[in-house]
């Protein structure tokens, strides 16, 4: 297949970028067309139905299911309050009467005389969409939601874990290759989202949560730390809905990996801004990657390519970066693209190309096994 | 559709929409006979920015196309039909699993019973199933609800009840998912089709419960009496159902139902159409595997039992870390014959599910990732033996003569004694550089006893044949037989276990003018030159304790048939077991290694090191 490499992930300092914000079911739009509006705005709320609790009377009352409709006090749609006596029993000879009292507010679903079993409905469930990305909302989705659009700088990561984070951008390291730390993390980086450079410890993961920081972006991490600090193995890369304090976002992979220079040079000159992050991942048919975003205010940005990226193909001159061993995480450019598939070292044959590193060093690679940085 | 007349088909076109690829082959009339001509494919399109699979399914006829040098597509993107002696097809068919295959709840009301029946039927349809309800699931109803709020499947199937039993129960279910109106993957517009596969005394009840923003399929009862399953009413509501709703809502398929001579079905249900068709063709006992990035499938055909497993979280790429959870390093690490950094591994290993599309270059990474799989397909083996089973619940008489068995109802009805073939198939099977990789991957992780034939699916047909044999059944097993399977060989394994060194068995092999004997120690592995196309009489004389079929230390001869790797000789054991010492065991796995010649290069640098 022509079309056998990874497409790369997006790095780029400006670019005007939209996010659709929409809710679950239909609701209210608070928003216009025009409106300029902050990444913690409320966009759109709603109301989801309440949970709902069974509730099996027959049994609680000892009584035949057939029974059950009779001895409700309350009827279905009728409200009902913890405490309140929801059925009564006939007794005998109207003495002997056990009654049940509702052990949860909610309204009257449905009663079934067949089985003997009482729906309640708690009260509706409140939905919020927040705003996300500072910017202009550009369209409505009547009922459902908005979009926004604004000038920002962009970075997509390769993983990350927990959901949508904010806060302004802090280096927590001077250079691309240092590792983060605990000792990098100070106080003052409380409801931050801070920026590492090569792989992020788990001293320094704890000391982010102790400390409050909103969220990490960082090259790389080791499986063993992560596995750690989330308590549990990772088994699979659907992610964003962990509760561990923080959202981290890894830019390149897990191992001793530095983040790309050009990334942290990005991330350092963007420092003191207001950004939006969400490590939301899901590495399956519509793939989803963590991000960062940070708007430029009301000043305009325009797309526009950057040295040392590519919006092409693979092609000869285009910067890739290896994703598998033994070169991983090495970055160089397309210096050669025989059409024929080659014989590997591991014995299988498959379409490859050359890529010679700033070293002057050149080596034959599955096409596969690269990815395009694109801008 | 309508299908033309079997005996004017040349020319068959057959697609199968996976999750990533779309995959399209040309099956012609050669002669007097139906073969596999020719193949092509390109990325699926059912995700945005095309959103239309029609386009995957051109892009990859195209290529059929231009391989086979005649015109299958106009210039407007149609399929050309009837064909003419210079292009088009007779019939177009299709099979699909895009967008994550069809995902369903099923509920029941005794887990190991009715629950189990309905999970039967839906796997056996070609779902995923995302969850089962039962009344005694350990859940509480509140906890049930939760979950089938969070869900979001294309289709549900309720059962429970056997018919004229009690209705409570089965209703009670109905009433739980009733109010937690389950959110369907496709949006707000689309109506949640359940259906209703239970005792039919309740039939009305539910009917009653069920009432809006779903619709309601009732059919016969999958298990109308305890001792019996009637599961095709409901497998064929399923196939229905999918195809007017869950294929209707994807995008492009309505235009790609248009296109087709059959209706198209899901991915593993026409594996299992194929497999059971051998099967009872041959009178043999088949287990099928394949296994995918996401998801290992196993089917197998026993006595004329068919059953599907979908192990959801095995895969060799966005699912690889989870092998790892599930079985350990150490698990992983006994099939690699040399040394390697543990924290390194893991690393890698998460490394490819964030990309999951890379592949090995270097022959170690190879070798790992081989071991990887082998214990994802062993837990798979192991997880469809244990569904694989007698049903449950059964009452069973017992005479005077029963009172020393243990059998109770429940039990797997896999005997791996009984197995006749093992077909592998996915990415790491089919692209092993080495055809005896594949077979070595598919003994280990099986461990097959007795006489058993091992083959590969190369390019994955199954899917394609499974649907061609509802419209041309003949055509369909004519290149099932000639062009899809590869034969490997076949793996003789009596099953027993000794002390490594001591006698296991002693062989005979004669095939053509050709005599060789010998005996097999306990550990030993051997590999017996045998060609596709021919046979060698086996004759195997176990020692005491050690069966081959015919009971311990009783002698089998038996003909097998030769494959690209041969005849396996395989005196491991069963159940195969590898010494826990890591020292003991990866000299055992290099022996292994170096007898099967799996990696010759590797062989070079293992003796270099020794």
């Amino acid at each position: 297949m022509s079309g056998a490499y990874t497409p790369g992930l997006t790095v780029t300092a400006r670019k005007r970028h939209q996010v659709r914000r929409l809710l679950p079911i239909a609701g209210e739009v608070l928003v216009n067309v025009g409106d300029q509006v902050e990444a913690r705005q409320v966009v759109a709320h709603t109301f989801m139905p309440g949970d709902i609790t069974p509730l099996n009377l027959a049994k609680q009352l000892s009584m035949p299911p057939a029974d059950v409709p009779e001895c409700m006090l309350k009827k279905a749609g009728e409200r009902v309050e913890p405490g309140e006596v929801l059925a009564r029993t006939k007794g005998i000879f109207g003495r002997f009467r056990t009654e049940y009292k509702a052990q949860v507010a909610g309204t009257i679903e449905s009663i079934s005389s067949v089985t003997g079993q009482v729906i309640i409905r708690g009260a509706p469930l409140p939905v919020q969409v927040l705003a996300y990305l500072a910017g202009r909302v550009v369209d409505v989705v009547p009922r459902e939601g908005c979009v926004i659009e604004s000038g920002v700088s962009f970075i997509q990561g390769i993983f990350g874990i927990g959901g949508e984070a904010f806060g302004g951008l802090r280096l927590a390291c001077e250079a691309h290759d240092q590792e983060l730390t605990g000792a990098r993390i100070t106080p003052d980086m409380k409801d931050c989202i801070i920026v590492g450079g090569a792989r992020v410890t788990h001293e320094a993961l704890e000391r982010a949560r102790s400390v409050g920081v909103s969220a990490i972006v960082t090259g790389g991490i080791d499986d063993e730390d992560l596995e750690e600090f989330l308590g549990y193995p990772l088994g699979v890369a659907i992610t964003g809905s962990e509760r561990v304090g923080l959202t981290l976002v890894l830019t390149e992979g897990f191992g001793e990996i530095a983040m790309a220079e050009r990334t942290f040079t990005l991330l350092a000159s963007r420092q003191g801004a207001d950004a939006a992050v969400n490590g939301t991942t899901q590495i399956r048919a519509g793939v989803m990657r963590p991000e960062v975003v940070i708007p430029w205010g009301r000043e305009q940005a325009v797309d526009a390519r950057e040295p040392g990226t590519t919006r092409g193909g693979l092609e000869f001159g285009a910067p890739v970066r290896v994703i598998r061993d033994p070169y991983f995480g090495l970055i160089g450019t397309v210096t050669d693209l025989p059409s024929e598939p080659q014989v590997l070292p591991s014995g299988s044959r498959a379409r490859v190309l050359q890529v010679t590193f700033s070293t002057g060093d050149g080596v034959i690679i599955p096409r596969a096994n690269v990815e395009l940085i694109e801008g | 559709m309508t299908p033309a007349d079997p005996t004017n088909i040349r020319v068959i076109l057959a697609t199968d929409c996976g999750s990533t690829t779309t995959k399209a082959i040309l099956i012609q009339l050669v002669g007097r006979v139906y073969r596999q001509t020719h193949r092509g494919e390109a990325p699926t399109t059912v995700e945005a920015p095309f959103a239309d699979v029609t386009l995957g399914v051109i892009n990859a006829v195209t290529e059929v196309q231009e391989l086979a040098g005649r015109r299958l597509v106009t210039s407007e993107g149609r399929l050309i039909r009837p064909a003419t002696a210079t292009e088009g097809c007779d019939i177009y068919i299709s099979t699909s699993s895009a967008g994550g295959g069809l995902q369903m709840m099923v509920a029941g009301v005794v887990r190991e019973m009715t629950a189990e029946s309905a999970k039967r039927a839906a796997l056996g349809a070609g779902a995923i199933v995302m969850d089962v309800i039962a009344s005694n699931d350990k859940r509480r109803p509140h906890e049930q609800i939760q979950r089938i709020r969070e869900l979001r499947p294309d289709i549900m199937l309720i059962s429970g009840g056997v018919d004229g039993g009690t209705t409570t129960h089965v209703v009670q279910i109905a009433e739980l998912i009733a109010p937690a109106k389950p959110k369907p993957r496709f949006g707000s517009e689309y109506t949640l089709p359940i259906i209703y596969a239970g005792n039919r005394d309740a039939a009305p009840l539910v009917q009653n419960v069920i009432k809006e923003g779903f619709a309601l399929t009732v059919v016969d009862n999958l298990r109308p009496v305890l001792e019996r399953e009637n599961l095709g009413p409901a497998r064929d509501a399923i196939h229905d159902l999918f195809l007017e709703h869950v294929m209707a809502h994807a995008p492009g398929y309505d235009k790609l139902m248009g296109w087709t001579d059959a209706p198209i079905m899901p991915t593993p249900g026409a594996v299992g159409n194929i497999l059971q068709t051998i099967a009872s063709r041959q009178g043999i006992n088949v287990v099928g595997v394949d296994i995918g990035g996401a998801t290992t499938d196993v089917f197998s055909v026993f006595d004329g039992t068919f059953n599907r497993t979908v192990s959801a979280n095995l895969g060799m790429s966005y699912s690889i870390a989870n092998v790892f959870a599930e079985t350990g390093m150490a698990n992983v690490l006994r099939w690699v014959p040399f040394e390697m950094d543990e924290r390194e591994l893991r690393n890698r290993v998460k490394n490819k599910m964030i990309r999951p599309t890379t592949i090995p270059q270097t022959l170690e990474a190879l070798v790992f990732e081989q071991a990887v799989a082998r214990e994802a397909l062993r837990l798979a083996y192991v997880q469809h033996k244990a569904f694989a089973t007698t049903l449950r619940g059964v009452q069973q008489q017992r005479t005077v003569g029963d009172t020393f068995s243990q059998e109770t109802s429940g039990q797997t009805i896999i005997d791996n004694m009984k197995l006749d073939l093992l077909v592998g198939s996915g990415g790491v099977l089919s692209h092993a550089p080495r055809m005896h990789q594949t077979a070595m991957m598919l003994i280990d992780a099986f461990e097959p006893e007795g006489f058993t034939r091992l083959a590969k699916d190369s390019i994955f047909m199954m899917p394609h044949l499974g649907v061609l044999a509802q419209v041309h059944p003949q055509a369909s097993l004519e290149v099932f037989e000639r062009d899809c399977l590869i034969y490997l060989g076949t793996c003789v394994a009596p099953r027993g276990a000794g002390r490594t060194g001591r006698p296991c068995f002693r062989f005979s092999i004669r095939t053509g003018g050709r005599e060789e004997s010998g005996e097999m120690v306990y550990g030993d592995l051997r590999l017996v030159p045998l060609e596709e196309g021919e046979t060698a009489v086996v004759t195997i004389d176990p020692e005491r304790g050690v069966d081959c079929g015919e009971g311990p230390g009783k002698r089998v001869e038996r003909e097998a048939r030769g494959g690209t790797v041969g005849l396996i000789l395989d005196a491991r054991g069963r159940p195969l077991e590898i010494p826990a010492a890591r020292d003991v065991g990866r000299k055992a796995v290099e022996q292994w290694v170096t007898a099967l010649d799996l990696y010759p290069e590797l062989a070079l640098t293992l003796t270099r090191r020794s």
